[in-house]
C-alpha cells in the first residue's frame, strides 16, 4: 500500500507544480499548445479530403492487360498504382462519340432539322454496332459475346423500363427514346418533347436519362430549338463485360472506316480508371445522424455542468476544442507513423469522441471551482489539479486498458479503432492539462476581475440623490439611463457591453444587424436565381440563344422567312465545301461518304447562309466524360442494381464518329408536322449530292448467319431424316423431316397414312389448319397442300376418298383414305430460311432468319403483309383468331402485332439470347428462352408478370393444357405446371431410351394427350390424370 | 428517494412541464411514453443499421421495406423498453439500494452513444467468424455494463432480458414469423444476446434518469410543505 501512497503522493506533487507553472505562464503555453496542434495536425493535409468523389488513374492502351486479383506489389517496386486498382473492373465502357450536322445549312430548313436526321443516323450506328463481328484465327466473335449483358431492371423503375435495355447488351444510344425503333422515330412528331419527358423539373445533381442515353452533358448535344450552332452530338455507349483487344480494336477500325473524321487528332492512348466511392444514402445517412445527434447531447450535457465560472461558454467551447484537436492530433500522428487510416473517419468520430469523453475536464473544473475562492488564483487551480490527480490518473489508466483490451480482438477494424483511441486519449491527456488547465486560469481570473467590477459599479454609478428604497434588480436599468445631467462616472454603453452575458450580446448583435433575415433574404434569392437559370424553358436557354445571337459567328434568325419559292437560289452550287479541310480527300474511303464531295470548289462561292458549323475535334473531345455529373456511371448501373461504390470502371478512349448530312437527308426525315411551312424538294442538286446520299445500310455489316441454333443438332443424316417439325389435328398429325419428306399419320393407331415428297429441302415448320397441310421448307419457299379425306375430324374414322387429287405428289398408303396434294408454292417467300410458321383465322404468319414476318392468305398464298421490328431472326411465332400475332426473335425480343393492319402493338425484350417458345392464353403471353427461364407476361400491357427457371437446356419447348396449365419439356421428361402460380405440379419421364434427348417440340391434344418430338422418335402421352385433379 | 438526487444541479431542476405534473401515476406514464419513443427511434435506427449491410442501393425500397414488412417490430421494442425502462427504477426501489452511480444525463448519452457503437459494430465490422464476433460484443456488453452501471440489480435484470428476449426470438423464428439472411446459431445470429444485454442496460440507464426527475418533484413537493 505504501507504494501506491507514495505514487498517489507524487503524481499530486507533480500536478501541483504543474497548475502553478500553468497559471503563472498562460499566453506561453496556449501558444506552445497551439503550436503543437498545428504540428501535429499538419499531416492532415496529404489526406484525401473526405468525399464520395471518384478517383482516376489511367494506363496506356498498348500491352493494356487487367491488374491483377491479388492486390501484392513486388516490393522495392514503387507501386504508383492506386490501391484500388486490382481485379478487373465492373465494366469496360466504350463512347462512340457521333458529332453531326446538316450541311450545307439553308435557310429554308427548319429548326428541328438540325436533329432530326442526325439523330435518325443513330439507329443506324446502333445496327452497325450491333451486327459487328470479328472473325480471326479463333473463330467468330459477336458484339453479344463481349458485352455486358445486363437482366432486370430494378422493380422501381418501371417507367424506364422501355427505354433502358434490358436482356441483353447493354447498349446506349439516343434511339433508346424510340425503342430503338426507327419507324416509332419517324412517327414522333414531337422529338424534344420525347426527349425531355423524363427531365426532372427540380434541381436535380446526379444523370438524368437524356444524359444517360445522349452520354454527353445536356449543352453539348445540340438538340434544342434555339441553338444556333447546327451540330449535333451524342454518343452511343456500349459496356463491354472483358477486355477484348481484338474485338475492340475492329470495332473502332471498322467505325473509322465507315464515318472517319478526317480533322480529328484524338490520341486515343489511354484508358482511364475511374473508382467510386462508396455512396451514402440515406439508408446509411439515417444512423450517422443518429449518432451525431447522440454525441450533440452528450456535448451539451457535459458542458452544461461546468459551472461556478466566469463564461460557461467559453469554457465548454475551449473542452470540445480539447477534445476535438486531441482527435484531430491523433489522426496525425497515426498519418505521419505510417498508418492510413481506412476507416470511414465520420463514422467513426462519434464514437471516438465518446469513448475519450469530457469527464476529465469536467472534474477538473469542479475540482478546481470548489477550491476556496480567497486564494490566489495560481494556488487555486494547483490545489484544484493536485486533489484530483489521483482519480485522473486512474481513471486514463482504466481506459487505456479497456482499448488495450480491444486491441486483442485481432480484428482490424476494432484495432484500428483503438489505436486511434489510445493516441487520442493520450493527445487529450496532454491537451487538458495544458492548453483546458491554462484556459481555466485565464477564467478564473477573469471571475476574480468581474467580480472586483461587480462590486464596484452599482456604488460608483449611482447618484447620490436617488431614492434609497428602489428594488436592488432595478439598479442596472437605472444606471444606464442617465436621468440625472451630474452623472459623470461609466459610459452607459460600456457598461452595459459588462454587464450583459456575452450569450445575449451575440443575440443583440443578431437582432441589430436583421442578420438573420437577411441570410435568408440571399439564399431565397440564390435560389430562385438557380432555379429560374437552371429551368429547361428558362432564362438560361433564352440567354444562350441570345449570346449566340450577338457573336459574330452567330448566324441569322433561323426559319424565320420561309423562301417563297422552296426552291434553292441559283448561286448555291456547292455549300457543302467548307466543311472538309484541304487534305481530306487523301484518305482513300472517304470517297464513299455521303455527303463528301470529291471535287474541291473554290472557297469564295461557298459560303452563303453564315457559316456552316465545322466538325472539329479536339483534345476536349477525348474525354467528354469529365464533363457528365460524377453520379452518371454509378446512376447507370444501379438501374441494373449494380453497384460501383468501392469498384472501377475503365473508359476505354472514345471513337469519333463524323457524319455529315446534305439537306436534302434532313429533308427526307423530316415528320409531316414538322414542315410548318411547305417545303417542296429542291430542283438542281449538285449531282454529287444526289449520288452519294444512299446511307450505308445494314447490308454492309456482316450479319451471323447459321441457322437456328436448335436446329443444328438435326443435320445429323438419318434414315428418314430426323423429324424437324410436326402438326396435329383431329387424330391425324403430319410431320416434317429433314429430309423434305412429308409425312400423315395416324394419330390413334399411330399408322403412317400418306406422304409426300415434293422437294428435297427440309421442312422446317408445318402448319395443319382445317383441310390444309402447309410447309416451309429451308429454303425460303412454302408449300400448300390440301388433306383430301372425308371424315377428317371424327378421330375415329379415317374414310376419305383415295387418290382423287392429280397432283405430282403420289399416295403412298394405298389401303388408307387419305390423300395430300400440292396446291400452290411460293417459291421465295423469304430470303432465308422460314423458321416459324403459324396459321389461324384464315391467316398464314411466316417469321424467317431474315429478320421479317410475312402475313399471307390462306386461300390463295397470297402475301398481305411484311412485318419488321425483330433485329434478329425470328425463332417463334404465335398467332390466334383474334388476330393477335406474337413474335420471338432471336434478338430476345417478342413483339405483338395486330394482324388486321399489320401494326406493332408492343415490343418486349423478354430473355438473354433467343426467344425459343412462344404461346399465349387469353390473358398472358408464354415464351421460353435459350436462357432457360419462361417468362410469363400480360399480354395486353405486356408486363412481365414473373419467370420460371428450369433446368439447363431444358427450356425449349412448351405448350398450354388449358388457361392454367402449362406443359414444359425437358431432358426426357415433361412437366406440368400452374400458370396462376408458377408451382411445378408434376414432371413426368418417359422412359429410359429419351433420357439424353431434349423434348424438342411439344404439341397438345384436345383429349389430354400430348405429342412430344425427341430427335427422332415421337411420344404420346396421355396425362388425364393431371386434368382431373385441376377439376 | 431524495436522496437519489445527485448533487448536478442542472439549470432545469424541475421544469413547470414536471412539477405540474405531481401525481405519480401520469408521471409513470409520461416516462413510460417516452421510453416508448425512444425505443421507437432506437428500433428503427438500429434496423435501419442492420439492414444497410445487405443493401446495395436505392434507398427508396429501403425505407419502404422498413416500414411495409416489420412494421410490428418498432413497437415491440419500443414497448419493451417502455417495460424495462420502468423495471430498472422500480427493482432498484424495492432493493432499497437507489442507484447513485454516475447519475447524469451526459453518462447516460455516453451509454447510448456506446449501445450505438456496439450495433454498429455488429452490423459493420468484418469479424473473421462468428465466435469471435460473439465474444468481442460480449466483452464490449460488460464493458457497457461496468462502465456505466456497476450494479449487481442492473446485471441480473439484464442477463434475464437477454435470456427472455432470445426464447422470444427464437419462438419467432421456430414459427417462421421471420427469419436472418445468415443465422449461425440455432437459425438465429448468435449476437443477440448481447445486444439484448447491451439493450436492456441502456434502456435501464434511461429509465432510471427519467425517475430521478420524479424524485426531484417528490423532493421539491415535501421541501415546501
Amino acid at each position: 500500500m505504501t507504494l501506491t501512497e507514495r505514487l498517489r503522493e507524487k503524481i499530486s506533487q507533480a500536478f501541483y507544480s504543474h497548475g502553478l507553472l500553468c497559471a503563472s505562464y498562460p499566453v506561453p503555453i496556449v501558444l506552445f499548445t497551439g503550436l503543437c496542434i498545428l504540428a501535429c495536425c499538419y499531416p492532415l493535409l496529404k489526406l484525401p479530403l473526405p468525399g464520395t468523389g471518384p478517383v482516376e488513374f489511367a494506363t496506356p492502351v498498348k500491352d493494356y492487360a487487367p491488374p491483377p486479383a491479388d492486390p501484392d506489389h513486388r516490393p522495392g517496386e514503387p507501386s504508383e498504382r492506386p490501391e484500388w486498382y486490382v481485379g478487373a473492373p465492373v465494366a469496360y465502357i466504350q463512347q462512340i462519340f457521333v458529332k453531326t450536322s446538316v450541311s450545307p445549312w439553308h435557310k429554308n430548313l427548319l429548326a428541328v432539322d438540325v436533329f432530326r436526321s442526325p439523330l435518325a443516323r443513330a439507329f443506324q450506328l446502333v445496327e452497325e454496332i450491333r451486327n459487328h463481328v470479328l472473325r480471326d484465327s479463333s473463330g467468330t466473335r459477336s458484339l453479344e459475346e463481349v458485352c455486358l449483358q445486363v437482366t432486370d431492371l430494378l422493380p422501381g423503375l418501371r417507367k424506364l423500363r422501355n427505354l433502358l435495355p434490358e436482356h441483353g447488351c447493354l447498349l446506349l444510344s439516343p434511339g433508346n427514346f424510340w425503342q430503338n425503333d426507327r419507324e416509332r422515330f419517324h412517327a414522333d412528331p414531337d422529338i424534344i418533347g420525347t426527349i425531355h419527358q423524363h427531365e426532372p423539373k427540380t434541381l436535380q445533381t446526379s444523370a438524368t436519362l437524356k444524359d444517360l442515353l445522349f452520354g454527353v452533358p445536356g449543352k453539348y448535344s445540340g438538340v434544342s430549338l434555339y441553338r444556333k450552332r447546327r451540330m449535333v452530338s451524342y454518343t452511343i455507349t456500349l459496356v463491354f463485360q472483358r477486355y477484348h483487344a481484338k474485338f475492340l480494336g475492329s470495332l473502332r477500325a471498322r467505325l473509322m472506316l465507315l464515318h472517319p473524321s478526317p480533322n480529328c487528332s484524338l490520341r486515343a492512348e489511354s484508358l482511364v480508371h475511374v473508382h467510386f466511392k462508396e455512396e451514402i444514402g440515406i439508408a446509411e445517412l439515417i444512423p450517422l445522424v443518429t449518432t451525431y445527434i447522440i454525441l450533440f447531447a452528450y456535448i451539451y450535457f457535459s458542458t452544461r455542468k461546468i459551472d461556478m465560472v466566469k463564461s460557461k461558454w467559453g469554457l465548454a467551447l475551449a473542452a470540445v476544442v480539447t477534445v476535438l484537436s486531441s482527435l484531430l492530433m491523433s489522426v496525425g500522428l497515426c498519418t505521419l507513423f505510417g498508418l492510413t487510416p481506412t476507416l470511414n473517419g465520420g463514422e467513426i468520430f462519434p464514437y471516438l469522441v465518446v469513448v475519450i469523453g469530457f469527464e476529465n475536464v469536467l472534474v477538473l473544473t469542479k475540482s478546481v471551482v470548489s477550491t476556496p475562492v480567497d486564494l490566489e488564483v495560481k494556488l487555486r487551480i494547483a490545489q484544484g489539479l493536485s486533489s484530483e490527480s489521483w482519480s485522473i490518473m486512474k481513471n486514463m489508466a482504466t481506459e487505456l486498458g479497456i482499448i488495450l483490451i480491444g486491441y486483442f480482438t485481432l480484428v482490424p477494424a476494432i484495432q484500428e479503432f483503438c489505436l486511434f483511441a489510445v493516441v487520442g486519449l493520450v493527445s487529450d491527456f496532454f491537451l487538458q492539462m495544458l492548453f483546458f488547465t491554462t484556459v481555466l486560469s485565464i477564467d478564473i481570473r477573469r471571475m476574480e476581475l468581474a467580480d472586483l467590477n461587480k462590486r464596484l459599479p452599482p456604488e460608483a454609478c449611482l447618484p447620490p440623490a436617488k431614492p434609497v428604497g428602489r428594488p436592488a434588480r432595478y439598479e442596472r436599468q437605472l444606471a444606464a439611463r442617465p436621468s440625472t445631467p451630474h452623472t459623470i462616472t461609466l459610459q452607459p454603453s460600456s457598461f452595459r457591453n459588462l454587464r450583459l452575458p456575452k450569450r445575449l450580446r451575440v443575440v443583440y448583435f443578431l437582432a441589430r444587424t436583421r442578420l438573420a433575415q437577411r441570410l435568408i433574404m440571399a439564399g431565397t434569392v440564390v435560389w430562385i436565381g438557380i432555379l429560374v437559370y437552371t429551368d429547361p424553358a428558362g432564362l438560361r436557354t433564352y440567354l444562350a440563344a441570345q449570346v449566340t445571337e450577338q457573336s459574330p459567328l452567330g448566324e441569322g434568325p433561323l426559319a424565320s422567312m420561309p423562301v417563297p419559292s422552296g426552291v434553292l437560289p441559283a448561286s448555291h452550287p456547292d455549300p457543302a465545301f467548307s466543311i472538309f479541310p484541304p487534305d481530306a480527300p487523301r484518305l482513300p474511303e472517304n470517297q464513299t461518304l455521303p455527303g463528301q464531295q470529291p471535287e474541291p470548289v473554290g472557297p469564295g462561292e461557298s459560303i452563303q447562309d453564315g457559316p456552316v458549323p465545322e466538325v472539329t475535334w479536339g483534345p476536349e473531345d477525348e474525354e467528354l466524360w469529365r464533363e457528365l455529373s460524377f453520379r452518371h456511371w454509378p446512376t447507370l448501373f444501379s438501374y441494373y442494381n449494380v453497384t460501383l461504390a468501392k469498384r472501377y470502371i475503365s473508359l476505354l478512349p472514345v471513337i469519333p464518329v463524323t457524319l455529315r448530312l446534305n439537306p436534302r437527308e434532313a429533308l427526307e426525315g423530316r415528320h409531316p408536322q414538322d414542315g410548318r411551312s411547305a417545303w417542296s424538294p429542291r430542283g438542281p442538286a449538285p449531282p454529287g449530292l444526289r449520288e452519294a446520299a444512299g446511307p450505308l445500310g445494314p447490308g454492309g455489316a456482316p450479319v451471323p448467319g447459321d441457322v437456328t441454333l436448335y436446329k443444328v443438332p438435326a443435320w445429323a443424316p438419318s434414315a428418314d431424316g430426323s423429324i424437324w417439325s410436326l402438326e396435329l389435328q383431329g387424330g391425324l398429325f403430319v410431320v416434317g423431316r429433314s429430309s423434305g419428306r412429308l409425312e400423315v399419320w395416324d394419330a390413334i393407331e399411330g399408322e403412317l397414312c400418306c406422304s409426300s415428297e415434293v422437294s428435297s429441302s427440309g421442312i422446317t415448320a408445318l402448319v395443319f389448319l382445317d383441310k390444309r397441310v402447309v410447309a416451309a421448307r429451308l429454303n425460303g419457299s412454302l408449300d400448300f397442300f390440301s388433306l383430301e379425306t372425308q371424315a377428317l375430324f371424327s378421330p375415329l374414322q379415317f374414310r376419305g376418298t383415295p387418290g382423287r387429287g392429280s397432283s405430282p405428289s403420289s399416295l403412298q398408303s394405298g389401303s388408307d383414305t387419305v390423300a395430300c396434294r400440292l396446291t400452290h408454292t411460293v417459291p421465295c417467300a423469304h430470303q432465308k430460311p422460314i423458321t416459324a410458321l403459324k396459321a389461324a383465322a384464315g391467316r398464314l404468319v411466316t417469321g424467317s432468319q431474315d429478320h421479317t414476318l410475312r402475313v399471307f392468305r390462306l386461300e390463295d398464298s397470297c402475301c398481305l403483309f411484311t412485318l419488321q421490328g425483330h433485329s434478329g431472326a425470328i425463332t417463334s411465332v404465335y398467332v390466334d383468331q383474334t388476330m393477335v400475332l406474337a413474335s420471338g426473335g432471336q434478338d430476345g425480343a417478342i413483339c405483338l402485332w395486330d394482324m388486321l393492319t399489320g401494326s406493332r402493338v408492343s415490343h418486349m425484350f423478354a430473355h438473354r439470347g433467343d426467344v425459343t417458345s412462344l404461346t399465349c392464353t387469353a390473358s398472358c403471353v408464354i415464351s421460353s428462352g435459350l436462357d432457360d427461364l419462361i417468362s410469363i407476361w400480360d399480354r395486353s400491357t405486356g408486363i412481365k408478370l414473373y419467370s420460371i427457371q428450369q433446368d439447363l437446356g431444358c427450356g425449349a419447348s412448351l405448350g398450354v393444357i388449358s388457361d392454367n396449365l402449362l406443359v414444359t419439356g425437358g431432358q426426357g421428361c415433361v412437366s406440368f405446371w400452374d400458370l396462376n402460380y408458377g408451382d411445378l405440379l408434376q414432371t413426368v419421364y418417359l422412359g429410359k431410351n429419351s433420357e439424353a434427348q431434349p423434348a424438342r417440340q411439344i404439341l397438345v391434344l384436345d383429349n389430354a394427350a400430348i405429342v412430344c418430338n425427341f430427335g427422332s422418335e415421337l411420344s404420346l402421352v396421355y396425362v388425364p390424370s393431371v386434368l382431373e385433379k385441376l377439376d | 428517494m431524495a436522496e437519489g438526487e445527485t448533487e448536478s444541479p442542472g439549470p432545469k431542476k424541475c421544469g413547470p412541464y414536471i412539477s405540474s405534473v405531481t401525481s405519480q401515476s401520469v408521471n409513470l406514464v409520461i416516462r413510460g411514453v417516452v421510453l416508448f419513443f425512444i425505443g421507437v427511434f432506437l428500433a428503427l435506427v438500429l434496423n435501419l443499421l442492420q439492414i444497410q449491410r445487405n443493401v446495395t442501393l436505392f434507398p427508396p425500397d429501403v425505407i419502404a421495406s422498413i416500414f411495409s414488412s416489420a412494421w410490428w417490430v418498432p413497437p415491440c421494442c419500443g414497448t419493451a423498453s417502455a417495460v424495462i425502462g420502468l423495471l430498472y427504477p422500480c427493482i432498484d426501489r424495492h432493493l432499497g439500494e437507489p442507484h447513485k452511480f454516475k447519475r447524469e444525463w451526459s453518462s447516460v448519452m455516453r451509454c447510448v452513444a456506446v449501445f450505438v457503437g456496439i450495433n454498429h459494430a455488429s452490423a459493420k465490422v468484418d469479424f473473421d467468424n462468428n465466435i469471435q464476433l460473439s465474444l468481442t460484443l460480449a466483452a464490449l456488453s460488460i464493458g457497457l455494463w461496468w462502465t456505466f452501471d456497476r450494479s449487481r440489480s442492473g446485471f441480473g435484470l439484464g442477463v434475464g432480458i437477454a435470456f427472455l428476449a432470445t426464447v422470444v426470438t427464437q419462438l419467432l423464428v421456430y414459427n417462421g414469423v421471420y427469419q436472418y439472411t445468415s443465422p449461425d446459431f440455432l437459425y438465429v445470429r448468435s449476437w443477440l444476446p448481447c445486444i439484448y444485454f447491451a439493450g436492456g442496460i441502456t434502456m435501464g440507464n434511461i429509465g432510471r434518469q427519467l425517475a430521478m426527475y420524479e424524485c426531484k418533484v417528490i423532493a421539491e413537493k415535501s421541501h415546501q410543505e
